[in-house]
């Protein structure tokens, strides 16, 4: 079977974000950008099962502008067979990118498409859940650990009380969360084959696909600062603190 | 306009995350309808409709809903969507595995995670781990949310005189079977709601060494939670994990002891009422947030710390 990753270009998770001056979003020009981090898990898990010999295929997928070029080569350094970019300059909302997604699902017929639980730019949290509900291929959201037995999956899912497993049947989406493993890196000599794997580039606009919506950015602001206190000096004093001036114990 | 919320419940009564949406609904100024669906889950329905500010409660009687299945949930609401101009869900692990596939099978974008309501078509929500806050708009018919429930105090669990009704199951999907779960049994309070949290980071060195932090957490009825490096490590298990991608917790007091303060972290702790650092390096981030920090080696504080609380 085939394996579709989704790989989304984001700012870097060690950059901290700044509002551009007119409101209008976060400063991107000239910050260090890198492949979402749930996303490298994503693709980890989708080189492990290809490894252990259950697809044959990697194929890891981006929406975005050009220069996701740079993160689709990346997956590919990982291990990943060939690339897609679906190109657009637009910021696009999980449900347009669900159903971009949806779009190549159909083309590529993948047994299992894995995807990162979170953009840690957007936050959204709802891309694989969409992309399942509007494909029919049932979900295992926040997964710490997937095991194949032919074309029904083991997922292990991190929940608010813990840990719960469901069983899914392939075709099927995954979506993986911090623990599911820790992925590799991309060695130079595999940086350097990556630059000749296929990376096939498409218009948003020949997809035909509709990536309108309903929801609009008004403006983005700065949270509310919260000020540094103050340094006490020993326990004795923290406790004396918290009882007489916080009051909170 | 009218808001439909589906309610989460465990144990024959509501998750206090409910009480929150149901505070957010509120806000937006609805009539309210709660969905409840479980496996005999009646009972729950019956004490839903004593929440303040609930007009009618649904329930919807179904083995299919006794795992929280997300395609039998989201089936269930599209159902029962109907003319409710707004669905709320709570952001939680349950509510954040829903909503999407709603919003995307009445094909209108979802809003994630919302922590004010500016109008009826307008909120406020955190993106880059809370470092901006986006005001978004919605032309959509149906507006399709998670309310951060730290961000939106609980309405009171009784006064209300709701109607009940019961509807029709929507089935079940075939293709995902519930298995089984490894849940946390803690006579703590839950780190989500609780007034105080202890939480512990990589510097507790082990698994073992959080038992310093039950023992204060029990002397202050607080919940214990840990960051996520913690959490890898392995010293506590995954639903400790305060954070951007973990759990948002919002208490009157959050005691962060030999955690460094990364932008992750802070994203699920900033809103905190009152926060105390124990870190043996004065350079830490977490004190540029701290209102209390105590510079010192948490293996000589900690065991202080439970002391003078005795006293
Ligand atoms: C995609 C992504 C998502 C993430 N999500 C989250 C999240 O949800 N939650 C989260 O917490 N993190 C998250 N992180 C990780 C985050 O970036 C940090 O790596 C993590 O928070 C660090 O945890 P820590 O503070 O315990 O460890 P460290 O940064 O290693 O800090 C340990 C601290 O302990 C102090 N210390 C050590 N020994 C002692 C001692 N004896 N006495 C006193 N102090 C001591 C040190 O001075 C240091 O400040 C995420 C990262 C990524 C990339
Ligand atoms: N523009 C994109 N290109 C490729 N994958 C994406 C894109 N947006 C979202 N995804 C995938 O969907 C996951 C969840 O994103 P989100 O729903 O935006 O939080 C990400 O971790 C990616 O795997």
């Amino acid at each position: 079977m085939k394996i579709l990753v989704g790989v989304k270009r984001v700012l870097d998770y060690n950059v901290k974000a700044r509002v551009k001056a007119d409101k209008s979003g976060i400063e991107l020009a000239n910050v260090k950008m890198a492949m979402n981090p749930f996303d490298e898990i994503a693709v980890e898990e989708a080189l492990r099962i290809k490894e252990a010999g259950n697809a044959e295929e990697v194929i890891a997928v981006s929406v975005g502008p050009a220069k996701s070029e740079e993160t689709i080569r990346t997956a590919l350094a990982m291990g990943a067979d060939r690339g897609i970019l679906i190109k657009t300059d637009e910021l696009l909302e999980p449900l347009a990118v669900a159903k971009l997604l949806k779009h190549i699902v159909e083309k590529e017929q993948p047994g299992l498409v894995v995807l990162g639980k979170q953009a840690i730019d957007d936050d959204c949290n709802q891309t694989g859940q969409m992309l399942s509900a509007i494909t029919g291929m049932p979900q295992a959201t926040f997964a710490s650990k997937v095991e194949l037995d032919g074309d029904s999956i083991k997922v292990t899912r991190e929940v608010d009380s813990g840990l719960e497993s469901i069983r899914i049947k392939a075709p099927a989406v995954i979506t993986a969360d911090l623990r599911l493993n820790e992925p590799r890196y991309a060695k130079l000599p595999n940086i350097m084959k990556a630059k000749k794997k296929p990376l096939e580039v498409i218009e948003v606009a020949d997809t035909g696909v509709d990536v309108s919506s309903g929801l609009s950015v008004v403006e983005v602001n700065e949270p509310e600062q919260r000020q540094a206190g103050v340094i006490v000096a020993n326990v004795a004093e923290l406790v004396d603190k918290l009882r007489n001036e916080a009051k909170v114990i | 306009m009218s808001t439909l919320i589906l309610a989460e419940h465990e144990g024959g009564d509501l998750r206090p995350a409910t009480l929150s949406v149901v505070a957010a609904a509120s806000a937006i100024g609805n009539d309210v309808t709660l969905l409840v669906a479980g496996s005999n889950c009646a009972g729950v329905g019956e004490k839903a409709t004593a929440l303040a500010g609930v007009n009618k409660v649904l329930v919807a009687d179904d083995a299919a809903y006794e795992h929280e299945l997300a395609e039998n949930l989201s089936a269930l609401v599209v159902s029962v969507a109907g003319d409710y101009t707004h669905i709320l869900f709570a952001a939680t692990a349950a509510g954040k595995n829903v909503m999407p596939r709603v919003a995307a099978l009445l094909d209108v974008s979802g809003i994630s995670d919302i922590t004010e309501v500016k109008s009826d078509d307008t909120f406020i929500r955190p993106i880059y781990a809370g470092n901006a806050m986006a005001t978004v708009k919605s032309g959509d018919a149906k507006k399709i949310i998670t309310v951060r429930t730290t961000s939106f105090d609980a309405v009171a669990d009784t006064g209300g005189s709701a109607a009940v009704e019961s509807v029709a199951s929507a089935g079940a999907n075939d293709g995902v079977e519930f298995i089984g779960a490894e849940l946390s049994s803690s006579d703590r309070p839950e780190l989500t709601s609780a007034s105080i949290v202890v939480s512990g980071g990589r510097g507790m060195q082990s698994g073992d060494n959080f038992s310093m932090l039950d023992e204060i957490a029990l002397k202050l009825n607080a919940a214990v939670g840990a960051s996520r490096a913690a959490v890898d490590a392995g010293f506590v298990p995954n639903e400790y994990q305060v954070g951007q991608t973990g759990k948002v917790v919002a208490p009157d007091l959050y005691i962060a002891i030999g955690i460094s303060g990364a932008i992750q972290h802070l994203a699920g702790m900033k809103d905190s009422k009152v926060i105390v650092a124990i870190n043996k390096d004065e350079e830490a981030p977490i004190f540029q947030v701290a209102d209390y920090g105590l510079i010192a080696d948490l293996f000589d504080a900690v065991p202080e710390l439970s002391k003078a609380l005795d006293s």
